[in-house]
Formats: C-alpha cells, sequence, structure tokens
C-alpha cells in the first residue's frame, strides 16, 4: 500500500442556505479543496450523501456534481451509509490512492436538507433505522438515542447534566468557528430547560437539521512532498458495521461498530488512544459522544459522563474533543459530517484552528457514525 | 405510499408475533432470519416469541414522526421478553410518571397508526403493564 496524505481541504459556512441548492453548495465547496492543494486535475472523486433522493428528489448525483464541478468524465461515486457517508467517501478514496489505482482523489460529502419540510427531513433521517421494525412502532432518531441515553443513566449513573456538559462544551469550541451553522454557547440552565424532543433528550441534546458541504484532496505522500505542500498523512482507517436495530444489540450502551472501526484504525497506524492528540467525534446527540469516546476507549465503560464533567475533552483539556463544536454546534448535513471531521482535524493538524486550536496537535482522530450505530468509520491523521 | 404487499407480509410477525431460532445454537430470533448471525448457520426452525417481559429501556417521544403526530406524547420501549427476545414497541395503558425499568409488561394487538385518508390501517404489537 502506499502511503496517502491529504493536501487540500475545503468547507464554506454552514447552515439553512435558503438561496443555495446542492450543486451551488457542493461545487463552491470541492473548488476550495482543489484550489487549497494546488491539484491542476482530479483523477477520481467520492461523495458521501446520505438521501439526496428524499432532501431534493435528485439521485445520481455522483454524475451530476462531476457534471457541474466541471470534471466530467473523471469516475465519480457516490456513498451511502446514512450519516457515516462522508467517512466511508474518505475510507474509498484512501484505498483507491492506497493501491495505486489513482492518483489524485477528491473525497467529498453534502447534503440539502432544508428544501424539505421538518416532517419529511425527520423521515428521511428515520430511514437510517430499521423500517420495519423501529420505524414502525413511532420511534424517531432522538428517540433511539433516548433509549440508548436512559439504559447509560441506568448502568453507569451518568447524568442529566453531564449530557447537557456535551452540549455545552461542543457551543463553547463551535463559538470559536467562523463556519458554525451556531457559532454561540449556551449554559446548562439552556439545555435543561430547553424543549423536550423525546425523554430524557432537549432539543439542545440534538444537532441540527443543516445544509452543507465538506472537501478534501487525498495524494500519494510522495506527491504531496513534491507539491510541497503541508503533509498530513492518513496513517489509519477503520470501518465496521453493528446490527442495525438498537434492540437485537446485547447492550445498547456500547457501539460495537465504533470500537471495531476504531480496532482497525489503531492497529493499522500502530497507535493507541493515548497517542491520539485530537479527536473530533460523532456527537449526533450528546449521549452519542459519550458513547463513542467510551468504544474508541478513550475513557473505561461508564466514566464518559464525569471526563466531561471535569472538563478532561474542552480544548484545553487533556482529551480535547470536537473542537469545531461538533454537530451540535457546527451543524450536521449528515452526509457532508465525516469529511467536515477530516477538514478539522487537518486545520488542527496543519495548526490553522485560530481560537479553537488545539495546542501541539500532531496526531488526530475522526470517528463519523451512520444511524444509531450501525456504520462507523474511523481515521487517524499525523502531521509529518 | 407504498402498495398493501409490503405491510401484508409482515403480518406474521405483527400479528401472529412468529419468530425462529437456530437449530445448532438455539438463538432466537424476532424477526426471523436466513441466517444465524451469531454461529452462520442456514438451519433455522419456525418459533413464537414469549408474550410477556421486562422494559429495558423506555422514552417519551414529545416530537413525532407524521403518521403519529395525534398520539403524541406517547412511550415507546425496549423490551426483553421472558425467552430472551428483545423488541422495540409503544408502551400504552400507563401513566408516564408510573413508567420504570424493569417494569413487567405483555403484548397485546393494537392498531398502531393510519397511512393517510385512504391509506391501510396499521395494526401490530403493543406493550401493557402486567402486574
Amino acid at each position: 500500500m502506499r502511503e496517502v496524505a491529504v493536501i487540500g481541504i475545503g468547507m464554506t459556512k454552514w447552515g439553512e442556505l435558503w438561496n443555495k441548492s446542492l450543486r451551488d453548495i457542493y461545487v463552491e465547496t470541492a473548488l476550495m479543496a482543489i484550489d487549497d492543494s494546488g491539484v491542476d486535475h482530479i483523477d477520481s472523486m467520492y461523495i458521501g450523501s446520505m438521501s439526496s433522493g428524499i432532501f431534493v428528489g435528485q439521485e445520481h448525483i455522483a454524475s451530476l456534481l462531476a457534471d457541474y464541478l466541471g470534471c466530467a468524465p473523471v469516475p465519480s461515486t457516490r456513498v451511502e451509509t446514512a450519516c457515516a457517508s462522508g467517512g466511508l467517501a474518505l475510507r474509498l478514496g484512501f484505498m483507491e490512492v492506497a493501491s495505486g489505482m489513482s492518483d489524485i482523489v477528491l473525497v467529498s460529502g453534502v447534503e440539502k436538507m432544508t428544501d424539505v419540510g421538518g416532517d419529511e427531513a425527520t423521515y428521511a433521517l428515520g430511514t437510517a433505522a430499521d423500517q420495519e421494525y423501529e420505524c414502525y412502532h413511532g420511534i424517531t432518531f432522538p428517540g433511539l438515542y433516548a433509549l440508548i441515553a436512559v439504559a447509560h443513566m441506568h448502568k453507569y449513573g451518568t447524568t442529566r447534566k453531564q449530557l447537557a456538559e456535551v452540549a455545552v462544551k461542543n457551543h463553547r469550541n463551535g463559538s470559536k468557528n467562523p463556519l458554525a451553522q451556531f457559532p454561540f454557547e449556551v449554559t446548562i440552565d439552556d439545555v435543561l430547560n430547553s424543549v423536550r424532543v423525546a425523554d430524557p433528550l432537549r432539543i439542545l441534546d440534538c444537532s441540527p437539521i443543516t445544509d452543507g458541504a465538506a472537501a478534501a484532496i487525498i495524494c500519494p505522500v510522495e506527491l504531496a512532498k513534491k507539491l510541497k505542500k503541508p503533509v498530513v498523512k492518513i496513517i489509519g482507517s477503520g470501518h465496521a458495521t453493528d446490527y442495525i436495530a438498537i434492540s437485537q444489540r446485547k447492550d445498547m450502551t456500547w457501539l460495537e461498530s465504533t470500537y471495531r472501526a476504531g480496532k482497525s484504525a489503531y492497529e493499522m497506524a500502530g497507535k493507541s488512544p493515548d497517542d491520539i492528540d485530537v479527536f473530533e467525534v460523532h456527537d449526533c446527540f450528546t449521549i452519542a459522544e459519550l458513547c463513542v469516546m467510551e468504544a474508541l476507549g478513550i475513557v473505561d465503560k461508564g466514566k464518559s459522563g464525569e471526563a466531561v464533567e471535569r472538563g478532561r475533552t474542552a480544548l484545553e483539556g487533556d482529551i480535547p474533543v470536537n473542537p469545531s463544536g461538533g454537530l451540535k454546534s457546527k451543524g450536521h448535513p449528515v452526509g457532508a459530517t465525516g469529511i467536515a471531521q477530516v477538514v478539522e482535524i487537518v486545520k488542527q493538524l496543519r495548526e490553522e484552528s485560530g481560537k479553537r486550536q488545539v495546542r501541539g496537535a500532531r496526531i488526530g482522530l475522526t470517528q463519523n457514525m451512520g444511524g444509531s450505530g450501525a456504520s462507523t468509520a474511523v481515521h487517524i491523521f499525523e502531521r509529518e | 405510499m407504498s402498495t398493501p404487499s409490503r405491510y401484508w407480509r409482515e403480518i406474521p410477525q405483527r400479528y401472529r408475533l412468529e419468530a425462529n431460532s437456530c437449530v445448532k445454537c438455539k438463538q432466537k430470533f424476532f424477526p426471523p432470519r436466513l441466517v444465524c448471525p451469531e454461529c452462520g448457520s442456514r438451519d433455522l426452525v419456525k418459533t413464537k416469541i414469549a408474550e410477556k417481559g421486562k422494559v429495558i429501556s423506555y422514552t417519551i417521544i414529545r416530537v413525532p414522526p407524521s403518521q403519529f403526530k395525534d398520539q403524541a406524547p406517547y412511550a415507546v420501549g425496549v423490551v426483553e421478553l421472558d425467552d430472551g427476545v428483545r423488541l422495540m414497541g409503544q408502551i400504552v395503558d400507563c401513566d408516564f410518571e408510573d413508567l420504570k425499568l424493569e417494569q413487567r409488561v405483555r403484548i397485546e394487538f393494537r392498531k398502531l397508526f393510519e397511512q393517510g385518508h385512504s391509506g391501510i390501517l396499521c395494526y401490530g404489537y403493543k406493550f401493557v403493564p402486567d402486574s
């Protein structure tokens, strides 16, 4: 396998972008990544998108977006693993470059979620769960994570306030990220008094509905050096699946796919959780960030709530998690999220993160998860 | 809206609680599977799930999907039946304040929702307290 580096990144301001279409958002972002890398062409492209068919009634976006990016006839592939689509677009691009099949690959993600109303968006997101045995009974995504939260609170004594601490920390980080959808701080009381969605989760425990895209250019390390770009290597990649319905899992509080994907990525990289300086993880709901920390081995089982409460995962803590503001504050255009995590980690490792810079960060990890945890992609990056 | 066939083919599970179990490792599956995810065996035989069990997690849905709008707020739980099978369903005939983990429940056959003005009336199982 050839060594692979990220040489360009692109991301624009996320939010409710009513004046921009799916293709506008995508092309603008992909061009940023191409310009940042300095390459004059790409050999292939991957696009993570969960549900363009429901959100904008448009399938076949791999070709649509290659066309509007002015890149046709390069091969272009859409990747779908629910909210992990972006992370898997990176993994497929990584495999293509590592294998020698292509040299310069655009890995990207996009979701245009606000062209439909709230009911339809809820429906679209629900399709990541088991339609016949979960959605049929009236569950929603906040509901699924609420079930995980109740089980975690019961098993480990995790508190309602500890969940709120995750949102407070991520909004504090996001307030330093000009590209975030909600770049402002919230207090514990704001979270605890926000609208109830699915008990015990409230609206400020939930990531929002967002329009956005993110893109990165990857190539062999040798080529990156010739281009004289800062070299951020992809040193580990892991992907795993789990039972799609949470009721089928032996322990609802344990994210097996995240554990397995993390294990593969750590092994490929020859690193352990202790070696990682900065984490970007999938906090689609506050409880998700806690379960992910445990499954990635950042903290022991049942100890995540306490770690957040003690400030260990804050920017200045010993295990900074989601310096970008996470899905909670930055926004969650589902297919784009996995690539936006890469954008943040590359900025952190290049020391371009401004007020939210984790000091001295050399090794970073992204964890991107689909559905209630039935898919996970984990990647580890190292600045040379 | 999907054709009635999609609804119809789930009837054995939703009306009659049909499951299957692995002949080799004895694991029981609801819904039934063609291959055992535990041991890989394709030798599975038809069976039924137990009709009583306990709540292992629950939530109150305040913001529902559109077809459940007229029911909200309502409780949805994951129940572990007495035969070890776990499944999701609404918990009804119970005040939210009285709901608790480990609570004993039994399965009852109920209407779940309607598929719009001229669509199918969708039935299936729900959980009710069993004291």
